[in-house]
């Protein structure tokens, strides 16, 4: 699958390669290199996704994402767990 | 402004490094003077006499007090002037400024900033060091190059395919795909690799005498500015870790390194190899030592060059970041958030 093919469709799922998480909580930002592709796909810890063949504009991206969110999303952060390291 | 984040702890030494007699090393551009008191705690005090700027590194100890080797002021362990030659009066301005200091998992860390925002609870860990069950092999080579090329050199390991073939590279770590997580508040970057199906380079092989084809894992944990940990799993193909128990089909390697900037243009590349197997092999440990150093030294050769490349080039090069650099640039990212949190608030105009 190449890059024009995937887009950047509202959610998507990474093919993930292991481990699935390695840090928990709610300040967490992931990206994963789409196993096969070219593409990294971001996620915030609200969990939105974007994705991009660029890790700069993709961190621009995560960084800005939480000043978007709304009161709910916001609201419902403190709920995640406290920061910590998982064991992989 | 310094190019590395200030109130930090920066590992200063090993433990092993500091007896009971002085011991001289820079970090962060401060020159600094170590050593360890009869009681086994260690002190770090500027390297500079108040009086005339004799060295302290160069001078004595007599009973856990530092005598100036030029004209014998003498100092206690928090710096502070306790005899003066000559004179009973000691000016109220006779003191050297005393570092704070941890010393745990047998590294010696100090404290570069306002003494006063120091936090011993804030020095990350490494307790495969000085663990009974893990045997550690250990070096540090002097790194005439900004301490930002050794982050950016350790969070992309992929380099290690045409920079170390035939030590730990092999094909796979170039063409094996990264997951990079950062945690914004507790300051870490995460990157992994896991490669279950690769070749085995000679530093495990004959490490762990495995035969044939691994499954090899690489998850970073770098604590900026200082502390770099590399958790390296190696196990035959298709030995995955257990769901619960022991992960006893593979050998754990947990690769350590500190990062510790000397001045602008130079580091301390402190590295350390610690292994949960082979304990007492003295084979297995010269090997792992010796392969390892060689790696660093690589790394060293080829940073020292990139320095005078960075010193010559014209401002604003434009350097061009791919897949690979998630991670790396995650942590330039955290490190210039350290740098503007770590420097102080400018006194506002007229009150400078």
């Amino acid at each position: 699958m190449t890059a024009a093919e995937t887009g950047t469709p509202a959610l998507v799922r990474a093919d993930l390669p292991a481990p699935t998480r390695m840090l928990s909580g709610r300040s967490v930002y992931r990206v994963v290199w789409k196993l096969n592709t070219d593409v990294l796909v971001g996620y915030c810890w609200c969990g939105e996704t974007h994705e991009s063949e660029d890790p700069i504009e993709l961190w621009e991206w995560l960084l800005a994402h939480p000043d978007q969110h709304d009161d709910g999303a916001a609201a419902g952060a403190p709920s995640a767990p406290a920061p910590d390291l998982v064991d992989a | 402004m310094p190019s590395w984040p200030m109130n930090q702890w920066y590992v200063a030494a090993y433990s092993d490094e500091i007896k009971e007699e002085m011991f001289a090393r820079t970090i962060c551009g401060e020159p600094l003077a170590f050593y360890r008191t009869s009681q086994g705690q260690v002190v770090a005090l500027a390297d500079r006499c108040v009086h005339r700027r004799y060295p302290l590194s160069l001078s004595h100890l007599k009973d856990d007090q530092v005598v100036c080797g030029y004209h014998g002021f003498t100092y206690d362990q928090g710096g502070r002037c306790v005899a003066a030659p000559g004179q009973k009066r000691i000016p109220r301005t006779a003191r050297v400024p005393a570092f704070p200091v941890v010393e745990q998992d047998s590294l010696v860390w100090v404290w570069i900033g306002d003494p006063e925002r120091a936090d011993a609870e804030l020095a990350p860990r490494a307790p495969w060091l000085d663990a009974p069950d893990y045997t550690t092999v250990r070096g540090m080579e002097p790194l005439r190059a900004r301490y930002g090329l050794l982050v950016d050199n350790l969070l992309d390991l992929s380099h290690e395919t045409y920079l170390h073939g035939g030590y730990i590279g092999t094909p796979e770590v170039a063409e094996t795909p990264i997951t990079t997580e950062v945690d914004e508040e507790t300051n870490v970057v995460y990157v992994s690799r896991h490669m279950d199906d690769a070749e085995c380079p000679p530093f495990y092989a004959t490490s762990t005498g495995i035969q044939g084809r691994i499954a090899r894992w690489q998850d970073i944990e770098y604590h900026p500015p200082c502390l770099y940990l590399l958790h390296s799993r190696i196990a035959p193909v298709g030995a995955h870790p257990p769901e619960e128990g022991p992960d006893d089909q593979a050998f754990h390697v947990e690769v350590v390194y500190a990062i510790t900037p000397e001045t602008e243009n130079s580091t301390h590349d402190f590295w350390m190899v610690a292994r949960d197997f082979a304990l007492d092999d003295q084979q297995v440990s010269d090997f792992l030592g010796e392969q390892n150093r060689t790696v660093v030294l690589q790394d060293v050769v080829a940073l020292d060059v990139l320095e005078q490349v960075v010193e010559s080039e014209k401002e604003n090069y434009q350097e061009l970041s791919i897949n690979i650099d998630t991670g790396g640039l995650a942590a330039r990212r955290l490190l210039k958030k350290l740098v503007e949190a770590g420097t102080p608030e400018p006194l506002p105009v007229g009150q400078a």
